[in-house]
């Protein structure tokens, strides 16, 4: 127990790294998530190209190799990052790439008949998208998206191979020093209370947004 | 004054409406008839600027009006879809309120009571609160009616009103859009009621399917 209580203060200093990339992702990638799923379904084919073959990148290769090239690859062409900043720059270009299209098919999922609704009343496209569309959009996609969140939370520990402390670092440095499993035990007890707790919010959401059908 | 010149429409190879003249008088009801395929439908997408004419003119009162691109803040025509195309996530007095607030920039208790009166007058008072899944057919249609009233058209252009309600409920169409017509409105029913047609129609356009 003095154990326990003697690694806690670095697994939790881990975990507030966790957090922040945690949270710094999300509010980017999930407004540039909404951008470029809308701009997947529109007229621009020139966009679209681009942004498909943008997605199919960040999909295609694993965000470890994605941490790396921006890391140690950007520097090569005259962009140099901070460690942290590497990191959310990876964590974001990945991310708003999933959430893209997970906002994609929910936008398609958008009855043609609410936007012909919106055109005869007059609303601009803009007004059209955030006050009929996006409310539509975000009850339809909650699910994914919190699959995705979840995933989140454990594709933060990949940010060690760029030398950043997070949680799983933490663990794992105490590990090594005190040749045992306990640290590596906690760090999976404190992953899977940032899940619980996620988890709990987004039912709560999924709750919130069946007032209508 | 509503005048159609001229108009035509086409699908890719498929001519729809072909050089098409009609005129709708203040105050009248057009009813547009004909079976399937015939481009009624079109037809009312036209004037309601949801489909792009290839040819002709739209005049209001002797004004070339093009509703596919109206982006004046004069409202024209107001639409009552087939599928009624409530917001669903929106209650029924936002659903009214929502497009006088951000269109018209009316302010929020003004337009809710406009909305309120509108809502009344059509029997759905206590309804404001409701959302559209908590309504019926015919009360969701009163809502859709409502809705594009709320905008204060000159042309009120309805799409089917009568297919997707109970045969009991074509009675309290006829009603509402016999009561506009004392207010004054121009309304244009896309139909294939032969019947209701006929009982509230001043002018009856049929329209047939054109060749390839």
């Amino acid at each position: 127990m003095n154990y326990v209580l003697e690694v806690l203060p670095s697994l939790l200093d881990g975990a507030k790294m966790t957090l922040q990339i945690f949270c710094w992702t999300l509010i980017g990638s999930l407004p540039l998530g909404l951008i470029v799923g809308l701009a997947l379904i529109s007229r621009f084919r020139l966009l679209k190209a681009i942004l498909r073959f943008y997605v199919w990148l960040m999909r295609g290769t694993p965000l470890l190799l994605q941490l790396i090239f921006v890391f140690y690859g950007l520097p090569l062409v005259g962009l140099t990052l901070g460690r942290f900043d590497a990191a959310l720059f990876a964590f974001i270009l990945n991310y708003t790439a999933y959430f893209a299209e997970i906002f994609r098919g929910g936008l398609q999922s958008i009855d043609k008949g609410q936007y012909e609704s919106a055109k005869v009343l007059r609303l601009t496209y803009w007004q059209t998208i955030r006050k009929i569309v996006t409310p539509q959009v975000v009850k339809i996609v909650l699910p994914s998206i919190g699959n995705e969140v979840i995933n989140l939370v454990k594709d933060s520990s990949l940010v060690y191979v760029i030398g950043i402390g997070d949680l799983l670092r933490a663990g794992n440095v105490a590990t090594s020093r005190d040749v045992t499993l306990v640290p590596l035990v906690m760090v999976g007890v404190v992953y899977l209370v940032m899940t619980a707790v996620l988890t709990f919010i987004l039912r709560k959401l999924e709750q919130y947004y069946s007032y209508w059908k | 004054m509503l005048e159609l010149k001229n108009i035509s429409k086409s699908f890719g190879d498929k001519v729809i409406l072909n050089n098409l003249n009609l005129e709708v008088k203040d105050g009248e009801i057009l009813c547009i008839v004909g079976q399937s395929g015939g481009g009624k439908t079109t037809l009312l997408r036209c004037i309601s600027g949801l489909e792009k004419i290839d040819g002709g003119q739209i005049l209001i009162d002797g004004q070339v009006f093009d509703p596919y691109t109206n982006e004046n803040n004069d409202s024209v025509i107001g639409v009552v879809f087939q599928e009624y195309n409530l917001f669903p996530h929106l209650t029924v007095l936002q659903n009214v309120t929502l497009a006088p607030t951000m269109v018209l920039k009316k302010k929020k208790e003004i337009a809710e009571n406009e909305a309120k009166n509108l809502l009344n007058g059509l029997a759905l008072e206590g309804k404001e609160g409701l959302y559209p899944f908590q309504l019926s057919g015919g009360q969701k249609q009163r809502v859709a009616i409502a809705r594009a009233l709320a905008m204060k058209p000159q042309i009120l252009c309805y799409d089917e009103p009568t297919s997707a309600l109970d045969p009991g409920l074509t009675a309290t169409v006829k009603d509402i859009v016999l009561n506009l017509k004392k207010e004054g409105m121009t309304q244009i029913i896309v139909t294939h009621d032969m019947d209701f047609a006929e009982e509230i129609a001043d002018n009856i356009l049929k329209v047939k399917p054109l060749g390839y």
